[in-house]
């Protein structure tokens, strides 16, 4: 099928153009959460897509198929609610850096530690793009934002390493530049049993890139294209050949932890002495 | 035509321009994207892919 045919497909009619910024990465990670359900030939009612607040959980309302947008940071909760009422349906969650890390925080880290089967696609923009441009728990060190004139003191989250610490099951990063393999990552995050979380760096060019003078949309990529490195090559990199760049690929898989929904019916069968 | 471009859905970004191996696609005076040099089109898609307003095609 043509991207064409994909967009028309899996997008709600008359919803198109999209309210995202010129050069804004979003759209490309949710053409690539589109091609990635399309890839595994998913019904679109077997999907379940739950977004919480921000420019990125905005795709909810483009996408045509069970969809929630739920409230700021919330929408893990939601999305560990639907899947425990249908443990069928494939969750994905459309989050973004400051509506997963901030406000949903604690949310993020206890559904990673229990293990519930879904997938969280965080659209990584470095900023709260919506409101201004203020800085998130991902805005990376020393850079600038509306809430940090001088640049920011705080150090930001690994996001990956905070997921695996947390007990998520599938942790892997691509970017808005590295589109074939965000994409295939997306897909086998959805196909994995358990808490897959994929970080998807995107550019904001208006709200992040202007403060801190990155230069236009395509120059943002260029830079995702230059800063990235696939895991192979990043694990022979030296500590200092690895300084200002990130990995991405497959970070981090397990299949021996025992997923929510499984366990949940587990017990309700011992509860009910095998009555159930 | 091989190029297909859905002139509503383009903020004129420039990303299909700036990664266009051939120099085919410029933005225009009214930030619209336009297909300068069509002719020199090898249809690798670069455009399409990386389009984040699904407003470029290539028709193959």
């Amino acid at each position: 099928m043509s991207m064409e045919q994909l967009i028309d497909k899996y997008f709600r009619p008359g919803r198109l153009p999209h309210i995202w910024c010129p050069g804004c990465g979003n759209g490309i990670v949710t053409g690539a959460i589109v091609k990635a359900i399309d890839k595994l030939a998913l019904e679109k009612d077997s999907v379940a897509v739950i977004s919480g607040i921000g420019c990125s959980s905005r795709a909810s309302g483009y996408l045509d198929f069970n969809t929630v947008h739920s409230a700021h940071g919330r929408a893990l909760p939601v999305a560990t609610g639907v899947k425990l009422a249908d443990p069928s349906l494939n969750v994905v969650v459309v989050t973004g850096d400051g509506d997963a890390t901030a406000i949903g925080g604690n949310h993020l880290i206890h559904a990673a530690r229990r293990n519930i089967d879904m997938t969280v696609v965080l659209y990584n923009n470095s900023i709260y793009g919506m409101t201004g441009g203020q800085y998130s728990p991902m805005t990376p060190y020393g850079s600038k934002a509306t809430t940090a004139p001088y640049a920011t003191i705080e150090h930001d989250f690994d996001i990956a390493e905070l997921a695996k610490a947390a007990g998520a099951t599938f942790v892997a990063r691509a970017t808005t530049f590295h589109t074939q393999l965000l994409v295939d990552l997306i897909a086998k995050g959805i196909q994995h049993k358990g808490f897959s979380i994929i970080e998807a760096v995107s550019a904001c060019p208006i709200s992040f890139g202007r403060q801190n003078k990155l230069g236009g949309p395509a120059d943002m990529m260029k830079w995702q294209r230059d800063h990235a490195v696939m895991l192979p090559a990043w694990n022979k990199l030296t500590e200092e050949q690895r300084s200002g760049k990130f990995p991405i690929g497959l970070l981090y898989e397990v299949t021996d932890r025992k997923e929510y929904t499984e366990a949940y019916d587990e017990l309700i069968a011992r509860a009910q002495g095998g009555n159930k | 035509m091989s190029l297909k471009i859905i002139t509503n859905r383009c903020k004129g970004c420039g990303i299909c321009a700036a990664f266009c191996p051939k120099q085919v696609l410029a933005v225009n005076e009214v930030e619209k994207i336009e297909a300068v040099a069509e002719e020199n089109c090898i249809k690798c898609g670069q455009c399409e892919m990386r389009c984040p307003d699904y407003a470029i095609f290539v028709e193959k």
